[in-house]
């Protein structure tokens, strides 16, 4: 690791005047995606803001009709949230699926959205849920939000504070896990909410997470597993990798889709 | 250099450190507490697991200076009085090591995994649980019954907790 100077401060305005004052800094969130880059030597920002302290990031709540998770709550407390395993628990499952443990014990939601890793699973449950980004700046649907293989809508600085996800009538996420990293060769989270249904999909695409508009169409039609039948996706664009083929990607975008509908009929 | 303090093992402790010192770093060069493990770069392998503020982490994978306040416990806090700890106890008499390099981390996930699901877990919840933690010895069977056992006298042993 490079040196850098540490800096921790105690709320979320204190962490932007100071990122906006110390050039090439970075915010640390869980530092599960960030600490292993740095030691690897591929990121090295001159200073690191650590958010952990601060206290108004942190939090699950309920308004209204949406849940607004902090950017640095963890994937533990989101598993573990009672509202979220009431009001919208394929988010909840989601979040028990990321990693290990002790990667859900520091790992947190915010660090997750903003590094947006192309097999990452939380970018597809803020696509499928049309989940708004909330920053010390704006509010950022999240399909304009995640543009491409780790890049999002954020500038130069800017801080995710919170995710507001609005509750669907059902919704599941499927995930077929890379057995060793335990990321998303393909994970698949369909939402439905009004006479509408949404789906992401991660891991698969080469510009990371993205939504099959055939198979949202299919779906909003009949939802259900049978409401696919007929229908295949296409391997152009997918990744083809050392652990996947695109045409095997593609083929498990159906099988996760077709698993998804029918746990979220389940429920 | 930047000051952090916290606890290890009951024991405040202090140093100066580099800004970068990760906390398995602070364990075993500062304070001399080799039985945490480093076995990877990547955060895969649990071998650094320790517990902080009660639950598990990969000590390889935070700062020290991040850790302010904290109440730390490594494989060297689980002993009490001379005497293992139910869940190191169990390793040792179901065979669930070889080389032993795992070992410490093992011990600290299962230990974790106790603390959140109980003294009475399936097969299938031990090794869904154990998936931050590689063994290149045992194939993990050994480890697994291990750990079912351990669980089961932790329940029995009112010492077992404390060491948290
Ligand atoms: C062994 C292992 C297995 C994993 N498995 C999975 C998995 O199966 N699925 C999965 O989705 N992920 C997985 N991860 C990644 C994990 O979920 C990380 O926690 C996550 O990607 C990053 O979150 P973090 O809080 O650790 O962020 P950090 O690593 O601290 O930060 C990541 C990036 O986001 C920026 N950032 C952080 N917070 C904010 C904020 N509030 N606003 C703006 N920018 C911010 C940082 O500057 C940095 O560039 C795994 C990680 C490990 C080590
Ligand atoms: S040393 Fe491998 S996970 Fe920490
Ligand atoms: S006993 Fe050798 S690595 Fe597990």
């Amino acid at each position: 690791m490079y040196a850098f100077t540490y800096h921790r401060p105690e709320t979320a305005r204190k962490a932007t005047n100071l990122v906006a004052k110390v050039e090439d800094a970075k915010f640390l969130a869980g530092g599960m995606t960030l600490l292993p880059t740095m030691k690897q030597r591929l990121a090295a920002p001159t200073a690191l803001i650590d958010l952990s302290t601060a206290e108004d990031l942190r939090g699950v709540e309920l308004k209204g009709r949406n849940i607004v998770i902090g950017a640095m709550t963890r994937h533990f407390d989101v598993a573990n949230s009672q509202i979220v395993k009431e009001k919208i628990p394929a988010l909840a499952d989601l979040a028990g699926m990321i990693g290990d443990p002790a990667v859900r014990h520091r790992g947190t939601i915010g660090g997750s959205v903003a590094n947006n890793d192309p097999a990452a699973d939380y970018p597809s449950a803020c696509m499928a849920l049309n989940a708004t980004i909330i920053t010390n700046k704006r509010k950022i649907p999240a399909d304009e939000f995640f543009v491409g293989l780790f890049e999002t809508a954020l500038e130069e600085g800017e801080l995710i504070v919170k995710i507001s996800f609005p509750i669907p009538s059902k919704a599941a996420y499927e995930k077929f896990r890379n057995p060793a990293s335990r990321y998303a060769i393909v994970g698949v989270f369909v939402a439905k909410k009004g006479s509408v249904a949404r789906v992401a999909v991660t891991g698969a695409g080469s510009g990371g997470v993205f939504r099959p508009n055939r198979l949202e169409a299919a779906l909003t039609a009949k939802f259900h597993p049978k409401g696919l039948d007929g229908l295949s996706f296409p391997a152009e664009g997918l990744n083809t990798d050392i652990h996947a083929d695109a045409e095997y990607r593609a083929h498990l975008i159906m099988v996760m889709t077709r698993r998804a509908v029918a746990k979220a009929l389940a429920k | 250099m930047p000051k952090v303090s916290m606890v290890v093992n009951g024991n405040k402790v202090s140093g100066d450190i580099d800004s970068r010192t990760l906390l398995v770093q602070f364990l075993r060069e500062e304070l001399r507490l080799t039985g945490t493990h480093v076995g990877c770069d990547t955060s895969q392998c649990g071998c650094c697991v320790v517990h902080v503020n009660g639950s598990s982490l990969k000590s390889c994978t935070v700062l020290a200076m991040s850790l302010e306040g904290a109440n730390v416990v490594t494989i060297e806090g689980l002993a009490q009085d001379g005497k293992l700890h139910p869940m190191q106890e169990a390793f040792r008499e179901n065979h669930g090591l070889q080389c032993g390099f795992c070992t410490p981390g093992m011990i600290m996930a299962a230990v974790d995994m106790v603390n959140r699901k109980g003294s009475n877990m399936d097969e299938a919840t031990i090794r869904h649980e154990l998936e931050g933690n590689i063994c290149r010895c045992t194939g993990y069977h050994n480890i697994v019954k291990a750990i079912a056992d351990g669980a089961r006298n932790m329940a029995v042993a009112p010492q077992a907790a404390a060491a948290e």
